[in-house]
């Protein structure tokens, strides 16, 4: 919106960080707002619809519903927790995954085009406020208040000259670093994302409408170009929203292990 | 002269952002590179091995990625005037 008034005046103004400060809808309710709420909404009506009348053999809607499931369960949760005691994080996984794709995929739904995980709140909350304080949790009921802190910073079989480098190491990587870039992971994929998609369209607008004549085909490759980075955009998305509960379980997992 | 009164008002930072960027851009390049040169290689060897291969591959590709993508915020930050 600020790029289109800018550019009455012949001048293409590149869109920035600012697009992304989108105006309240009505009483300071903005659209993110609105957007993550109907993906809670479309999860959880997805999930309790397909989960009416279980059948032994389960019909299409349901096989979709438990191949998402499965997924979560087999593919990320088992693999990286251990078979012994991943059931009780399957139900977290799960969510975070889903969460994660349905709100990257809204930045390529025709109406809705904004990815609501571009807000750096929306990740961090999930990294920050839900995974980090359960990492802690999960560690420290396994192995003790110093037990925890122990088993991620002091790997076996190391000499002690070397743990005075690596303890204040390993403590900047695993207690501020991880949970930070966990976060900012998607949250800059989507950004970078999003921005792309912007300056494809914008720019193939601008040309169409304000430049010289000799410009104006040249937004059809503008615009081709928007497609074809949609095509990339939705892999990316997918990508994250797997990368984000991989790396959720991955966390569980380190901190549930046994010592070697 | 107003020109070059302007031009002393100007700041560097949004040029020497973007340079920043694409220096911390070629790590990551080259990464990338490497990981999906590893998956190429072992599917060669065995083609059984692809799909196992390249789930691997998604989840290294992300942890380089990163990398990238912290240069690319970092560059909104420090590009501010």
């Amino acid at each position: 919106m600020r790029a289109l008034w800018l550019a009455e005046g012949g001048e293409f103004v590149p869109p920035g960080a600012g697009d992304f400060n989108l105006p309240p809808i009505f009483l300071g309710i903005t659209k993110p707002m609105v957007l993550v709420v109907l993906s809670i909404v479309i999860i959880s009506v997805f999930f309790l619809i397909a989960s009416r009348r279980l059948k032994v053999v389960p019909s299409r809607f349901t096989f979709i519903a438990e191949s998402v499931y499965d997924f979560g369960r087999n593919n990320i949760a088992r693999e990286l927790i251990g078979s012994k005691d991943f059931m009780p994080y399957v139900p977290l996984i799960v969510a975070m995954f889903t969460f994660v794709l349905v709100n990257n995929l809204f930045g390529i739904i025709p109406i809705i085009q904004f990815p609501t995980l571009a807000h750096i709140g929306f990740p961090m909350a999930l990294s920050v406020l839900i995974i980090y304080p359960l990492w802690n949790y999960i560690g420290i009921r396994k192995h003790g208040l110093f037990g925890h802190f122990k088993h991620q910073l002091v790997p076996p079989g190391v000499p002690k000259p070397v743990l005075v480098l690596l303890v204040p190491v390993e403590i900047f990587v695993k207690f501020i670093m991880n949970p930070i870039t966990h976060g900012i992971r998607v949250f800059a994929a989507m950004f970078a994302g999003h921005l792309i998609l912007l300056v494809f369209t914008l720019a193939g607008e601008y040309l169409l409408l304000e430049a010289g004549g000799a410009l104006k085909p040249v937004s059809v490759i503008s615009w081709a170009f928007a497609i074809a980075m949609t095509f990339l955009e939705a892999l990316i998305q997918v990508l994250q929203a797997y990368i984000f509960a991989l790396l959720a379980a991955n966390f569980i997992g380190s901190a549930l292990s046994e010592e070697h | 002269m107003s020109a070059i009164l302007l031009a002393q008002e100007a700041s560097l930072n949004q040029g020497l952002s973007l340079i920043g960027y694409g220096l911390g851009a070629i790590g990551p390049g080259i990464g990338v590179g490497l990981i999906f040169a590893a998956v190429i290689n072992g599917t060669a060897r065995q083609p059984e091995a692809q799909s196992k291969l390249m789930g691997i591959a998604w989840q290294t590709f992300v942890l380089v990625e990163v990398l990238a993508l912290i240069g690319l915020v970092l560059f909104f930050i420090a590009s501010a005037k």
